[in-house]
């Protein structure tokens, strides 16, 4: 903005501002029924909701795999996005630094004096991309169900074997219908009709890398786990 | 003798009427004593503060016709950070930030202390109800183009409080120290490594130490309950400061007619 449009601008907004009505009480008065309402909400989810306490903290656990508060989602969703490995800290670090500070140089490089929302085409059609981006990734983050947990149907006795490939971290890397994620591993929703059991033994002791080794596991958790496989056809 | 507080602008169908001569019979009830007792309250503090005049500043200011609910958003931000600082104050009294006590404590607090897990689930859903309030008024800011001249700081300054915002939520995450909220922590502080420069380092600070250890969950705590709440409250009180002294915004599409003529159908 030039020297002249700065004045304009002080100009007009002054005038609005003197045909304006005093803070208090209107706009206090406005605030005060949005703060009761803030309240409530709160008061409300809190009873709906609680607030749950999981199991204590385990330093020694290695299967556990965590997930962030839900509006932290969209950042850990870029994680995922972004697969190859090279290009992580690009997804941790290197994009949210380039957001934040471009949006805290906001005022310094979008020097157009237009305020109207759709006289800035630019402008706005940037925000409600990022809006659409952030609640999409916020949506993949929220669908991708529990990490340590598969849905499928299961007869009975293949149950135990379900709960150790969901405890052991099977679904970082492959896909179980609906449950995992879709790579580096190849989705095993229908595993055991492609190996026999042997095979399927075989590779997890003896497997390719990255996939690690699961020759330490207890031999009837390893057991369980092979059945379980086995029967997904 | 005491000077005359200037009655606020309240709308005239919620003034009393004023007394008419000759009614009531000159006695005064006990209400008129003690409202007297309150002037004159009110005025030794103002004869030795001069408060009454920046409070003037800031409740009598003109607000641009035009303004609507959006304008809410701001100090609504504020009431769920005021909320947080409440029942944060309640949890805190019962919290203990250690390793050993902290899982026990909290357990403490959800299970049976009186009115526990109300309070904590008002903190935690509290935090949830503030992260949106503080991304929709930036919403409005952004789209309204409220962050340009003469207010671009401001902007700044909302950018800030928005990052420690986030900071609050990151570090209030571990303290549970359930199996969930400690994972996430240590996926979170390992991200925080992998930044350029400075990323080890705060890495480190956080933990403080290369592993996460005893004094990791306390570092936390002083941070969470602390550090950042103290640096918020502060910088809210800028931010406040500037849109008093700059004014809030009209609505974009609001225009200024220069002849009262033009601008009298509109109102």
């Amino acid at each position: 903005m030039n020297r002249r449009e700065k004045e304009e601008y002080l100009r007009k907004y002054s005038i609005l501002k003197n045909k304006g009505k005093p803070f208090f009480p209107y706009a206090v008065g406005k605030d005060a029924a949005m703060a009761c309402v803030v309240m409530i909400a709160i008061i409300l989810m809190s009873l709906t909701f609680g607030a749950e306490l999981g199991p204590k903290a385990d330093p020694t656990t290695t299967t556990y795999v965590p997930r962030p508060e839900w509006y932290f989602f969209f950042l850990f969703e870029l994680l995922r996005v972004i697969k190859p490995a090279n290009f992580t800290p690009l997804a941790t670090i290197g994009i949210p630094t380039i957001c934040l500070i471009l949006l805290f140089l906001l005022p310094f490089y979008d020097r157009n004096p237009e305020r109207r929302p759709l006289r800035r085409p630019i402008a706005t059609t940037a925000g409600i991309l990022t809006i659409a981006a952030i609640a999409y990734l916020t949506y993949l983050g929220a669908s991708a169900g529990s990490p340590t947990q598969i849905e499928l149907k299961t007869p009975a006795r293949y149950e135990a074997g379900a709960l150790v490939a969901a405890q052991s971290g099977c679904l970082a890397c492959h896909k179980f219908g609906e449950n995992g994620n879709s790579g580096p591993g190849p989705n095993l929703s229908h595993i055991g009709a492609r190996l026999p059991k042997q095979a399927i033994a075989r590779t997890l002791i003896n497997p390719t890398s990255p996939m690690p080794s699961y020759k330490d596991l207890p031999p009837e958790k390893f057991n369980e786990l092979v059945n379980f496989l086995a029967q997904l056809k | 003798m005491s000077p005359r507080l200037p009655a606020p602008p309240i709308p005239d169908q919620l003034k009393s009427a004023p007394q008419r001569a000759g009614e009531g019979d000159g006695k005064k009830s006990a209400l008129d004593h003690g409202v007297e007792a309150g002037v004159s309250a009110v005025d030794w503090i103002d004869e030795r503060t001069s408060l009454s005049g920046g409070l003037r500043w800031m409740m009598f200011r003109k607000v641009p016709k035009g303004t609507n609910w959006f304008y809410t958003l701001g100090s609504a931000t504020m009431f769920a950070f005021l909320s947080q600082a409440v029942t944060g104050v309640f949890l805190a009294m019962y919290y203990t930030p250690s390793a050993t006590q902290a899982y026990e404590s909290t357990r403490y607090i959800t299970n049976e202390a009186f009115l526990g897990e109300f309070v904590r689930g008002m903190h935690k859903w509290g935090s949830t109800v503030m992260v949106i309030l503080i991304f929709v008024h930036m919403a409005r800011t952004f789209f309204f183009g409220a962050y340009k001249y003469p207010r671009e700081l401001n902007w700044v300054i909302g950018v800030v409080l928005l990052v420690l915002t986030m900071t609050m939520s990151f570090t209030g995450y571990l303290l549970p120290f359930d199996q969930r909220s400690y994972w996430a922590t240590i996926v979170g502080v390992n991200i925080n490594g992998t930044g350029p420069i400075v990323g080890p380092y705060l890495s480190d600070f956080l933990r403080a130490g290369p592993e996460f250890g005893a004094t990791t969950l306390s570092r936390f705590y002083a941070i969470h309950m602390l550090l950042v709440p103290g640096a918020i409250a502060a910088l809210m009180g800028a931010h406040l400061y500037l849109v008093a002294r700059l004014g809030t915004t009209a609505p974009p599409w609001i225009k200024a007619e220069t002849s009262d003529e033009l601008a009298t159908d509109e109102v």
